[in-house]
């Protein structure tokens, strides 16, 4: 195993008696790209800002490359800060400054550069992030995605060794968020820099991460590969990969989602760039209207059983979502229709445990479950592919206790 | 316990002193360090030099004709009118040029910089430099001392001569003392160390007000309050301390030069 090059140790810090960080242990290894999740408010900010000396820790210690950040004084930290770099969850970019002048700063101030050699690689990293004929343009003049990309061209034009990344495409649509996401692991790639990330993009993230760690409670309660993550069975890491925290309402509430076409999109995009097709498939309660409307919590009981089910049996980077009164969608990255037969073939048997039949005693009607199945290839469109799954339907489980 | 409190007090009060003397020798020293920050300076002269000549002429002249119509009707009583100008002259280049020159200053520049400061404070652009491996100290308020210290001296000395021009007006055009007597009192009563003196008081001046408002605009984040409103209790708190300050080193100074 290789040696980390940045390494929490026992780390704590408070503001105002408010404990954030209570004695992080954590290992950052070189050339690979990291992601901490967490809740929101957690504390990953203020974990990230210590990997680069902007907070000092109140206890612990923070070593890279096995010297003690918190002992680095003058030069030495100096020299060590510029071989990272950080992109701010507000892009905290230089609004009284061109978009030029701010993406050329950093590099005009390290020196060694002669000015056409900077512009040549200040426009070089606008082009790759598709920002075009903006160099005169102020933060201000820009949107939101925009001001991102900027701060992301800022953050990789010194080709830094270390690349903290504070939530980089909260904020974008899809398209340009799988954009930000390739950029990072196309560049990580290329240069071959550690990257520190966090985000709230699940299942993405675990597309381009080596490793992930999550923060609760001021803890890494987890920190390993994503395929591990997977296998983790502690309920805080399950609820928050699944998407589910502590859910109160019952499937009524909270079956009008809608989100899952901006799903779609971020798959079609994905899709274009591996020439991989995804698979759409949608689950149906046939009668579930009918269990809604008993009055027999029993009935109601078992609509959640089934989408929690669902959830719980799924691969990291699938998504369900409740599309409708009786429909459930999952979409399956990477995944064709063969093996999206399977997939819904495991599910059959799993959903055919003890938590469904555990209502056998219980007076309800009848359960029966149908899938329709979608293969997505070339130009596919949400509304028609899922009109498409919904067609096909074939009943792959069927339940009944009358 | 009293005691206690008084002794936590003062302890983080001379702090807070040494936190200011640190500020300013890092920015004052930055300002000789290589790469030179030439133009940054230059831009910074136009804003705080260039910008205030028409403010900093309006209060002088404003000063001086008012300090010619009472020097007139309070010489006059005595027959002496004729040193009007010498009046006038030390009046202005010994007190009244260089403290009212910082009090516009501090207005017009000082409150822009504590706010400018706050806002990148505010919005991580400060963070960010210091990720950068860039001293926000060097970049940030090492070019604003240099353009007040050279902007500062040379403004006084502007305000000054608009101020005898102004005790010109009044007392010359308007209520007829005779010409050469008020210039010929003017260049005799004038000492070098008059100029001296008002040069110096403006150096410190300079210093004074660079320090206070962009230490203010640069801890904004430790303020009682966040966001804008910790901005402008920082720009406020910057206006009214860097005054204060600066009639206080007023006194200290004459009292020392005189």
């Amino acid at each position: 195993m290789k040696s980390p090059i940045i390494k929490f140790e026992n780390v704590s810090k408070a503001f105002n008696g408010n404990k954030v960080l209570q004695g992080i242990d954590l290992d950052i290894y070189q050339g690979q790209i990291t992601t901490i999740i967490g809740k929101s408010g957690g504390g990953k900010s203020v974990l990230l800002k210590h990997i680069i000396g902007l907070l000092e820790p109140d206890g612990g210690r923070i070593m890279i490359d096995g010297q003690c950040l918190t002992k680095l004084k003058g030069k030495a930290r100096k020299s060590l800060r510029q071989r990272f770099s950080y992109m701010f969850q507000d892009s905290a970019l230089f609004d009284s400054m061109t978009v030029y002048e701010n993406i050329a700063l950093p590099v005009q101030e390290r020196g060694g550069l002669t000015p056409d050699e900077i512009r040549a690689r200040v426009h070089t990293r606008m082009r790759e992030l598709d920002l075009g004929a903006i160099d005169n343009e102020y933060p201000s003049q820009l949107s939101g995605g925009m001001k991102k990309r900027v701060a992301l061209a800022r953050a990789l034009v010194t080709d830094p060794e270390v690349v903290l990344f504070d939530e980089p495409t909260t904020g974008l649509d899809p398209v340009r968020k799988n954009s930000v996401h390739s950029m990072i692991a196309e560049y990580q790639q290329k240069l071959g820099f550690t990257a520190v990330l966090i985000s709230h993009e699940i299942p993405d993230v675990f597309y381009f991460s080596q490793r992930v760690a999550m923060l609760h409670d001021g803890r890494i309660i987890y920190a390993g590969t994503p395929n591990e993550l997977q296998r983790v069975s502690d309920p805080v890491v399950r609820e928050f990969i699944q998407g589910f925290e502590n859910r109160g309402g019952d499937l009524a509430d909270t079956i009008h989602d809608g989100s899952w076409e901006s799903h779609f999109r971020e798959e079609m995009t994905r899709m274009k760039r591996h020439q991989v097709p995804f698979a759409l498939v949608a689950l149906t309660v046939e009668n579930l209207e009918e269990i809604l409307s008993s009055s027999d919590p029993a009935s109601q009981e078992v609509a959640q059983r089934f989408a929690d089910r669902v959830r719980v049996q799924l691969r990291i980077t699938d998504t369900c979502t409740l599309i409708g009164p009786s429909s459930v969608l999952l979409l399956l990255p990477f995944t064709s229709l063969a093996q999206a037969k399977m997939v819904c073939a495991k599910l059959g048997r799993a959903l055919n445990g003890l938590e469904i039949m555990d209502i056998q005693s219980r007076k309800g009607p009848c359960l029966a479950i149908s899938a329709g199945f979608a293969e997505v290839e070339g130009n596919g469109h949400p509304e028609r592919t899922l009109a498409q799954a919904l067609a096909q339907k074939e009943i792959f489980y069927q339940f009944s206790v009358c | 316990m009293p005691l206690t409190r008084l002794g936590q007090f003062a302890i983080a009060r001379v702090r807070r002193m040494g936190r200011y003397a640190l500020f300013f020798l890092q920015s004052f020293f930055f300002m000789f360090t290589w790469p030179l920050q030439g133009t940054k300076i230059i831009q910074q002269v136009y804003f705080i030099g260039m910008k205030s000549v028409s403010v900093i002429c309006l209060t002088a002249i404003s000063i001086g004709m008012v300090l010619g119509l009472h020097g007139y009707y309070t010489l006059v009583k005595f027959g002496s009118e004729g040193v009007l100008g010498a009046a006038v002259a030390l009046t202005l280049i010994r007190e009244l040029g260089p403290v009212l020159t910082a009090i516009m200053l501090i207005g017009r520049a000082g409150s822009a910089m504590a706010a400018e400061l706050g806002i990148m404070r505010i919005s991580e652009q400060i963070d960010a430099l210091d990720t950068m491996g860039i001293d926000p100290l060097r970049f940030l308020v090492s070019p604003k001392l240099a353009a007040m210290l050279i902007s500062l001296p040379l403004l006084t000395a502007m305000a000054d001569v608009v101020g005898i021009i102004g005790g010109y007006i009044t007392g010359v055009l308007m209520l007829g003392i005779n010409s050469g007597i008020y210039f010929s009192r003017v260049q005799s009563s004038v000492q070098m160390a008059d100029i001296t003196g008002g040069f110096m008081k403006s150096i410190v001046f300079a210093v004074v007000i660079i320090t206070v408002c962009c230490f203010k605009g640069f801890y904004t984040h430790e303020g009682s309050e966040y966001g804008a409103k910790g901005v402008s209790i920082s720009t406020t708190s910057a206006v009214v301390l860097a005054s204060v300050l600066v009639l206080i080193t007023n006194y200290i100074m004459t009292s020392l030069l005189l």
